[in-house]
């Protein structure tokens, strides 16, 4: 389109002010900072335009127009301001406030409300009205959110968004006129993972967050920002605190990473910081095998001691860590370093992957892409993934894709469902057939691509229609995708569905994306805290034991961090085993878990989300800091200063940061200097036994111990949905 | 459950409109699902019509709710709508609705007793012209007066 005629100049307020074709007044005032009241529209969602409130006068109409729903035209003049403009701003005003209860001092929207403000702006000083009001019966919208719908002044931006965002159209509109209520009609509890997001949509206090409800008035919170630490999107959040407790999660407009949303999980998971089962003191076990409450000083005098004793008598090799994959950046960064110091590549944080043989030549598990371009895609084909429950707001992004006519297909066990259409599926519980099958379609349709060791595989699979069709749309996209998720970096194959998805993806000239686990763990993969890589993508002179091997030998000496090892691996009970087998355990734990306080020699007390500054490296690369919020519950210490001690303690160099800053400016001057090279990924050269077997995708609220402690997330209807299993691997 | 019958009803009303557009038969396939259950749908009546034209449940809650003329509650066999608009208030619909009240023992929105009738207090009927007015069924009874509407209930016993 000719952009010189797609400007127009409208005047706005007497000011004349550039702007598209099409745009509508609303945003072109938005975009040049002038303020138009409103409660209906919103920038994330469609025009409805049934508030009314930002009617504004325009040259030649007869009557006021929404601003929201008038496209601008050339040579317009418009005025927000004019006597007729504010005449029925404050008429729409006075409307909105027939029914709405004047209880602004017990409403918990109090402070922070779109209608209290408006009232303020635009409203008269009394009101004409003396009937009584209409009273809605309380909802019961699940453990959540929280409905005083007598408050709702009917903007229907929550229906828009169940619609429109969450993609499962459950509130709507019924009844009709003075009856009409929004509701879901049915009793139900919200079952959307993004349903905590309509609270901060309501411009009124009908929709409120029912964990946070009546706990404190927003002018009393000190906000500060963060990252949400359970999934590898790295949505930003504001962490609003009061008295040094966390109050409650809200977003942070970031558009290149969560645009306005956040996922329930992001949302409500604070709740877990003040379960009982947090480990606030440092402990020793003593000579009766019980855990003793310590100082600070003994008990990493106890740590550092046992793990020299360990290397010392059996060498560095028989110690080996385990830590949480959402821990920062900093904190693995240090704790490879204290490791390799004592002479140990055993660390690990691919807690739930099972199989590691094919590790050496896959690249970090990243995007490959940024989010946003998510949105551009053409064809996208999700390989082994429940990704709407993985990563919400990734998933969010291929949602706008299909909707906007990508073609996305799955490669699935059966039962995963997603908001979003799907142009082919191939439903399956073995996925290297049907991986074979979609690669050995694209040769038969001459795709050429570096199939060594696959050739095999390849030329014996059975190409069915719904292969064909995936392969068809992967390679007719002019921008594709092949987005490798849990499911499948979990499989007891994960080597070869790596090669067979990325010998897919580079013979459709597809971006590869790989997703795994936790908030960090191209962070830990880029820090060094695996055993097959140094910091930076370094090589190491002999690799360490993985995350299977540890479980397998139960090394002598065990440093864990952040770590529930029956929930937080695959193993689960195989790794429980494992850690009591070790001789000597160290845990940095947050919460005491039966496991960790049952075998543990030395317990330090570690920070939780909110209580320690880090980084975590997202999954399109970009490095997020964040400070700490609150103070670290009674005596537990942030992980890099409890590792930079060891350190110290364990006579190591290098151990002797200032902050957590000098720390990240270190790994990530390592990095920097490695981001030249680019990953590598080469196709496999042994295939070992190709037969395949599914896991199943880590249910949403159990992914890690803030969300499997966090009580409201654990009474909504998708804590309990059925969760795809399939295949005998676990 | 609908019925056989009914799905056959609906599916013609289906065919009415383009193939990705089923769910514009909504208000046809509420009204059939309504004939058949006499006179009122329930839940999952609700659901069930919105799972058979794979549109999501609250969408049918929505237009169900908002036209009068879905009931949500079970109704008398015939279910007597009396116009109370401007028209007909003009032209005593207050004395018609009291008639009906007394001789049915019955307020709005009620059934007597035998399940014979209900009441129902609706808006303009399009037929201001012969105001007081009345429907039932499908049919409109016009000039209302006290004997008109003994001699229109005495038929609709006997038609039963």
């Amino acid at each position: 389109m000719d952009t010189q005629k797609d400007q127009v100049t409208i005047e706005l307020n007497d000011t004349r002010l550039e702007a598209r074709q099409g745009q509508m007044l609303i945003e072109v005032a938005d975009a040049n900072g002038v303020s138009i009241p409103r409660f209906c529209y919103h920038k994330k969602l469609s025009v409805s335009a049934n508030c009314r409130m930002c009617l504004v006068e325009v040259e030649n109409a007869p009557k006021m127009l929404p601003a929201c729903a008038t496209p601008v035209t050339d040579g317009m003049k418009a005025w927000t301001k004019s006597p007729k403009a504010i005449a029925a701003q404050k008429s729409v005003m006075e409307f909105l406030l027939i029914n709405h209860p004047l209880d602004c001092p017990v409403c918990d929207q109090g402070g922070e409300c779109d209608l209290q403000e408006m009232a303020l702006g635009y409203g008269g000083d009394t009101s004409r009205y003396t009937e009584g009001k209409r009273i809605i019966k309380e909802k019961d919208y699940g453990s959540l959110v929280s409905t005083e719908m007598s408050r709702c002044i009917h903007c229907t931006r929550c229906v828009r968004f169940g619609v429109e965002i969450a993609g499962i159209p459950e509130i709507g509109g019924t009844g009709r006129g003075d009856h009409m209520q929004i509701g879901t009609y049915v009793q139900k509890a919200l079952s959307s993972e993004l349903s905590g997001n309509i609270i901060d949509l309501c411009p009124v206090g009908a929709l409120l967050s029912k964990p946070f409800l009546f706990s404190a008035r927003s002018w009393e919170l000190k906000s500060v920002p963060g990252v949400a630490p359970h999934d590898a999107v790295g949505s930003n959040i504001q962490i609003q605190t009061r008295n040094g407790k966390v109050m409650r999660v809200i977003p942070q407009e970031n558009e290149a990473v969560n645009e306005i949303w956040i996922s329930d999980r992001d949302r409500f998971s604070y709740l877990a910081l003040d379960s009982e089962d947090r480990v606030t003191q440092p402990m020793v076990r003593n000579s009766d095998g019980q855990l003793v409450e310590t100082d600070w000083q003994s008990a990493l005098e106890a740590a550092v001691n046992g793990m020299k004793m360990v290397a010392s008598t059996d060498g560095g090799g028989a110690l080996g860590a385990l830590a949480s994959p959402s821990s920062t950046t900093e904190e693995f960064y240090l704790l490879q370093k204290l490791m390799r110091g004592l002479g140990s590549n055993s660390v690990d944080h691919r807690l739930r992957q099972q199989d590691f043989s094919g590790q050496s030549d896959q690249i970090a598990p990243q995007l490959g892409t940024t989010l946003q371009q998510i949105e551009q895609q053409n064809a996208v084909l999700i390989v082994g993934s429940d990704i709407q429950r993985e990563q919400p707001l990734l998933s969010h992004r291929i949602r706008k894709a299909a909707l906007s006519g990508a073609a996305v297909s799955t490669v699935n066990p059966d039962g995963i469902e997603f908001n979003f259409p799907l142009s082919g599926e191939v439903v399956t519980d073995q996925l290297t057939p049907a991986l074979s099958a979609i690669a050995r379609a694209m040769v038969d349709m001459g795709m050429g691509g570096d199939l060594s060791g696959l050739s095999a595989l390849v030329a014996d699979a059975n190409v069915e229609p719904a292969h064909q069709a995936v392969a068809e749309s992967l390679i007719g996209g002019e921008k594709a995708m092949v987005l490798m998720g849990e499911i499948a970096y979990r499989d007891q194959n994960q080597a070869v569905i790596y090669a067979l998805t990325g010998a897919i993806a580079s013979m459709s000239g597809a971006t590869f994306s790989v997703l795994t686990e936790g908030a960090n763990a191209l962070g830990g993969l880029l820090a060094g805290a695996v055993p097959h890589r140094d910091t930076a993508d370094a090589t190491v002179d002999s690799v360490g034991m993985d995350v299977a091997s540890m479980v397998d030998m139960a090394p002598k000496g065990l440093l864990l961090m952040g770590i529930e090892a029956e929930s937080d691996l695959a193993a689960g009970p195989a790794a429980a085993d494992a850690i009591r087998k070790s001789e000597f355990v160290v845990s940095l734990s947050t919460f005491a878990d039966s496991v960790t306080m049952g075998k543990s020699d030395v317990i330090l007390p570690l920070a939780a989300f909110t209580e320690s500054s880090g980084t975590f490296v997202n999954a399109e690369g970009e490095w997020q800091s964040f400070g700490g919020a609150v103070a670290p519950k009674g005596e537990a210490r942030p992980g890099w200063k409890i590792l930079r001690v060891m350190g110290t303690m364990a006579n190591l160099d290098g151990f002797d940061y200032n902050s957590s800053e000098d720390v990240l400016s270190e790994v990530r001057g390592l990095c920097d200097q490695a981001e030249t090279e680019k990953w590598s990924w080469s196709a496999l050269s042994d295939l070992g036994d190709a037969s395949s077997c599914t896991v199943a995708s880590t249910p949403i609220y159990q992914v890690d111990s803030l969300v499997r402690r966090s009580e409201p997330l654990q009474q909504t209807p998708l804590a309990h949905a059925g969760q795809a299993t399939t295949g005998g691997a676990e | 459950m609908i019925s056989e019958a009914a799905r056959a009803d609906i599916d013609r009303w289906v065919e009415k409109y383009p193939e990705e557009q089923k769910q514009s038969a909504v208000m046809a396939a509420l009204r059939i699902v309504q004939d058949e259950n006499g006179g009122s749908i329930t839940t999952e009546m609700m659901d069930e019509v919105a799972a058979y034209l794979d549109m999501p449940p609250i969408n049918v809650y929505e237009v169900a709710t908002f036209y009068s003329m879905y009931e949500h509650k079970p109704v008398g066999k015939h279910k007597l709508c009396v116009c109370t608009n401007i028209s007909c208030m003009l032209r005593n619909s207050k004395g018609v609705v009291d008639h009906l009240q007394e001789k049915l023992d019955i307020g709005f929105g009620e059934v007597t007793e035998d399940g014979m009738f209900s009441l129902k207090e609706v808006e303009c009927l399009g037929a201001c012209v012969n105001a007081p007015v009345m429907q039932v069924g499908e049919h409109y009874h016009e000039q209302l007066n006290p004997e008109k509407i003994d001699r229109l209930l005495d038929e609709l016993r006997q038609e039963s």
